[in-house]
């Protein structure tokens, strides 16, 4: 499997992904804004970090940038596209994703360890995972509450387009167990077709035991076959 | 045309220190002269009241690559790796701007880690606040909070720890020292010492603005009703620009082309370019034209002493500046040659083809006024406290008063704003004795916690500086860390008064004594005086911050109690000391009586030992005893592990208070296992550590029998309880 | 009575957002561009018929709470 990682003048979660993408044999290459051209890839990730300082909007200047051009294109013929916490708000603000992530309800930026439920594992990204598993995973962001319109809520709840929701360590999904105030739970969507991710927790945080919990790698090798 | 005494006044020279001018210059100076020598000769970077006391400091030993003197201290910690720290005050301009104040003081400090050629991979706090009910604290608390998170989390550096504490000797002067921790390889460390003449001296960086014109000078004077004047110097950080700038000068360290690099601090222009031609022996010939200006009509004046954030300065090898502009133009940095070393020895600046200073360096570096400064000798508070109604206090409602109180309950509201995993090295996070964190892709870690004692200090400033370095020494033995350096940021009052620079003078003496001892140099730090308001010096407050080395990962020890039926072992001999206590403190509201006494010998002892139970993997969590006593700490571990404890009453000690609560040093909690029970008793024994019983793991009741008797989820809600009340949240 | 407030940096503190999105702006093709500084703006209605009083009111606001005086200034304009 190759991946690519784009990095933008500001990520720093690229280094991270990028590590947990290499101990799953992945050939992973990091791939500059500036560049015009995306090399060939299975899988291309818009890491977390403050692309452009999250000026403006978190998303809004990178999703501008040279390379996200080629990125549409690639998402719309098919390439899988993960865009993890500023990479899912660049999916939203270059319009791969639809809906709008808005400032944390708590008003605070939050950094912490969540729980979320495997809602859909029928995916190229959660295969690995048994439905309704809850995930331990961290996540760190200041606007990551999730918001959409009724008819697009519907949409992504009747097509099986939310594979994760937050929840409580038991697997509870109530509002107590909402971090940022995000409509209905929601952690992460899909397009239609299910080949471009946007999620706000951080699986490559979970990805080495020493420092947690592993509860990350399976979306990786989930991708593998 | 010469200066006025008021420009000399207003510079905040004195006019005997003006009359040195003149005597070095051979001539009166130039409004801009007079500019540089106020940013060189002022407290901040010239240390002038502090110097000959910090100089006593023990600053080396084997491991030590680099002491005081330049950007960062730097240690080795084995094979080619290297740790670079340092930790700085921000506390005037967070007075003033909490967010802004805060958020460049972050920024500064990682600059000072980056420029010596290391990765930052961790950023830690010490944050002092008044009385939470004092009507300033709310806003300067969120300020100051959001600050260090807003850059620390853009940058992509995990704010892995720290302290904060509420005392009312903040109300008008609160506290804001951040440190950063860098890694780097030991035999590629950059410094600021500049070599060869005619080299090309290079600007990288934002453009410089007319922010905090006089910032340092700010930082060298004590607050009054015109505070509010000195407002407009405050300077707002770019943490974007400081991540490209980061990876940008990163880069450029790959290779061979930087000669000297320095960051521009405090005094922007003028510290850096004098500190690298200083440290070279060198002079400096700068064109101002050149500087890259954000407003227009900038006055050499200005840009001298502009402290606009994100720039550095660079002395390139001959013929490297076409690759090095390459990489800053990657970055959409400024980058632009501004002038050349010479062998002048001076300081010299071109404006509009007219020389418009020109000064010997050694003028504004050497010569710059150390003062030998009176004070008075403390007079420790010697007397004991009598507490009539000490035995009417139940236990249980002590313990619940401390835990919830503002300084000891649950701050995880506020590192929760604080990314502490990103660059997934983060083994500990904040909450525990010390933070640890992995060296990037290698078996082994360092830990890092951030320490002070104001109280103790106040109350007698020897033993006080003695116990902090102890107690922060124990905090990287109870990871399972070998403790290897200090550095230390010295925050005081008014230096200009005698009893203010004797709590300095004693405190660097315990401080000394302590780190002697330990054989625990400092390698860095920073001196913040005149925190001060309408006369009113603040408690001394040293603040250490230590770093230690765990060779192997799998001896990372956490303060998580892990099974029932495990026994909790003290280390260190309990006499019972109350005075000083969070006990008192809390329930009492006494802030009377001598601190707890420093024995170093049985510190350094019950430390060994302790370690040595760790290497031989007999350790299974563990907790220093500090604030709040036995009991507190024993509080502690359980909440964080969910499960329970049986704590036995004390077998000779007949006062119960003075047994849970009292806060004698140099000791320790350690979980084993029963099966282990006699093995660690005979190295115990063997190393003359006095230990005892205290405890047993067990399933989720927290209890002393007949005394005491609360679930782990009581203790969760009273310590959770304080700042949901003060937030507003039900 | 209904009023505009615009609040933007002072005229010599940095402005990173807009700074990023001026070059943003040249990078996507935008022409004779000099300078972009970012503020933010606020409507707000005061139940109050004495126009002065009421800007009085709204002064306060801005001193209190909406502004941070020390790096930014503002304007108030009556609406309508």
């Amino acid at each position: 499997m190759k991946s690519s990682v784009i990095v933008f003048p500001g990520s720093n979660c690229d280094r991270d992904i990028a590590i947990a993408l290499e101990k799953l044999q992945f050939k992973n290459s990091m791939v500059w804004h500036k560049e015009t051209e995306l090399p060939k890839s299975d899988l291309i990730v818009l890491p977390g970090g403050f692309s452009y300082g999250d000026y403006l909007r978190s998303g809004a200047i990178a999703a501008k940038s040279n390379i996200l051009s080629e990125v549409v294109d690639a998402g719309k013929k098919g390439a899988l596209v993960l865009g993890i916490c500023n990479g899912f708000q660049i999916l939203i603000e270059c319009g791969l994703l639809k809906g709008a992530l808005l400032r944390n309800s708590g008003l605070k930026f939050i950094s912490k360890d969540i729980f979320v439920k495997v809602i859909s594992n029928k995916n190229k990204f959660f295969n690995k995972y048994q439905s309704e598993e809850v995930l331990k995973l961290n996540i760190a962001h200041n606007e990551g509450n999730y918001f959409t319109n009724k008819e697009h809520l519907k949409e992504l709840e009747d097509n099986d387009l939310i594979p994760i929701k937050y929840c409580n360590e038991k697997g509870e999904i109530d509002s107590n167990s909402n971090p940022n105030g995000s409509i209905n739970n929601i952690a992460g969507i899909f397009n239609n077709n299910k080949n471009i991710l946007g999620m706000m927790p951080h699986p490559e945080r979970m990805s080495d035991k020493l420092l947690s919990s592993e509860d990350g790698l399976p979306l990786f090798l989930s991708l593998i076959n | 045309m010469s200066v006025t005494n008021d420009q000399i006044k207003l510079h905040g020279l004195k006019l005997e220190e003006y009359k040195k001018i003149k005597d070095l210059l051979g001539r009166e100076s130039n409004l801009l002269e007079l500019g540089i020598f106020s940013a060189m000769w002022n407290e901040h970077c010239s240390y002038k009241s502090s110097r000959i006391h910090l100089k006593k400091l023990p600053t080396k030993n084997e491991i030590v690559i680099q002491g005081p003197g330049e950007n960062a201290g730097v240690i080795d910690i084995g094979d080619d790796d290297a740790i670079v720290f340092k930790i700085e005050s921000h506390n005037h301009p967070s007075f003033i701007e909490p967010y802004q104040g805060a958020a460049t003081g972050v920024g500064g400090i990682l600059r000072d880690v980056f420029t010596m050629g290391a990765r930052p991979i961790a950023l830690m706090n010490s944050i002092h606040f008044g009385s939470p009910e004092n009507s300033k604290t709310q806003n300067l608390l969120n300020g100051v909070v959001s600050g260090i998170g807003g850059y620390g989390n853009s940058v992509g550096i995990p704010t892995v720890g720290g302290e904060i504490k509420f005392n009312s000797t903040y109300n008008e002067n609160i506290l804001v020292n951040a440190m950063a921790i860098g890694h780097a390889n030991k035999n590629k460390i950059f410094y600021s010492k500049a070599k060869g003449i005619n080299k090309s001296v290079v600007y990288v960086g934002s453009k410089t603005g007319r922010d905090g014109i006089h910032g340092a000078t700010m930082a060298s004077a004590e607050f009054d009703e015109n505070s509010d004047e000195k407002k407009p110097t405050v300077q707002v950080g770019d943490p974007f620009t400081e991540k490209l700038l980061l990876e940008a000068c990163l880069e450029l360290m790959k290779d061979n082309s930087i000669i000297s690099i320095q960051d521009m601090g405090a005094a922007g222009l003028t510290s850096s370019s004098v500190e690298m031609a200083s440290k070279g022996k060198l002079g400096i010939e700068l064109d101002l034209n050149k500087v890259p200006c954000r407003e227009k009509n900038m006055t050499p004046y200005e840009m001298m002493l502009s402290e606009s954030q994100e720039r550095m300065l660079l002395i390139l090898e001959d013929d490297k500046e076409k690759e090095a502009k390459k990489i800053f133009d990657k970055w959409d940095l400024d980058f632009v040659v501004i002038g050349k070393t010479t062998d002048t020895n001076r300081l010299i600046l071109n404006y509009d083809n007219k020389k418009v200073a020109d000064i010997p360096i050694k003028a504004l570096a050497d010569k710059a006024p150390v003062y030998d400064r009176s004070w008075s000798k403390s007079k420790p508070i010697k007397n004991k406290v009598k507490v009539k109604d000490l035995k009417k206090i139940k236990i249980e409602d002590a313990l619940i008063k401390i835990l919830s109180s503002p300084n000891h309950s649950n701050k995880n509201w506020i590192t929760d704003q604080y990314d502490q995993i990103v660059m997934c090295d983060t083994i500990q996070k904040s909450g525990g004795d010390s933070a640890v964190i992995r060296i990037h892709k290698k078996d082994k870690a360092i830990a890092v916690s951030v320490d002070s004692s104001a109280n103790y200090c106040k109350a007698d400033p020897k033993v006080g500086g003695k116990q902090i370095v102890c107690e922060n020494w124990r905090n990287l033995i109870s990871v399972g860390a070998k403790p290897l350096a200090i550095t230390n940021c010295l925050n005081f009052g008014n230096p200009e008064k005698k009893e203010v620079m004797g709590e300095f003078v004693e405190c660097l003496e315990g401080i000394k004594e302590a780190c002697e001892f330990l054989n625990y140099p400092i390698v860095s730090g920073n001196v913040s005086f005149y925190n001060e308001t309408n006369s009113k010096s603040i408690y001394p407050t040293p603040v250490i911050g230590g770093v230690g080395v765990i060779e192997n990962l799998k001896k990372v020890i956490d303060i998580n109690t892990k099974k029932t039926g495990n026994l909790i072992l003290i280390i260190g001999k309990t006499i019972g000391h109350l005075d000083q206590s969070a006990f008192l403190q809390e329930n009492f509201s006494i802030f009377d009586g001598p601190p707890p006494e420093i024995n170093l010998t049985n510190e350094k002892n019950n430390g060994l030992a302790v370690l040595k139970l760790i290497k031989d993997n007999l350790v299974q969590s563990a907790h220093d005893i500090s604030s709040g006593g036995i009991l507190v700490s024993l509080a502690e571990m359980s909440m964080f592990s969910g499960l329970g404890l049986k704590i036995f009453k004390p077998k000779k000690l007949t006062n119960h208070i003075e047994y849970f609560f009292g806060e004698d040093q140099g000791r320790y909690l350690i979980e084993i296992s029963p099966n282990n029970k006699s093995k660690v008793e005979n190295i115990l024994k063997k190393n003359n550590v006095f230990f005892d019983h205290v405890a047993e793991v067990q399933n989720d009741t927290f209890e002393i029998e007949k005394v005491l008797n609360l679930k782990i989820k009581d203790l969760h809600f009273y310590n959770n309880q304080w700042y949901k009340k003060y937030n507003g949240i039900n | 009575m209904k009023f505009e407030v615009t609040v933007t940096l002072k005229k010599d503190v940095l402005d990173p957002q807009g700074k990023v999105v001026s070059q943003t702006l040249k990078n996507i093709g935008i022409k004779n561009l000099t300078q972009v500084r970012q503020g933010k703006y606020f409507e707000i209605d005061v139940d109050e018929k004495d126009s002065s009083k009421a800007i009085d009111q709204v002064k306060e606001m801005c001193e209190k709470l909406l502004v941070n005086q020390i790096i930014e200034d503002f304007k108030i304009k009556k609406a309508g």
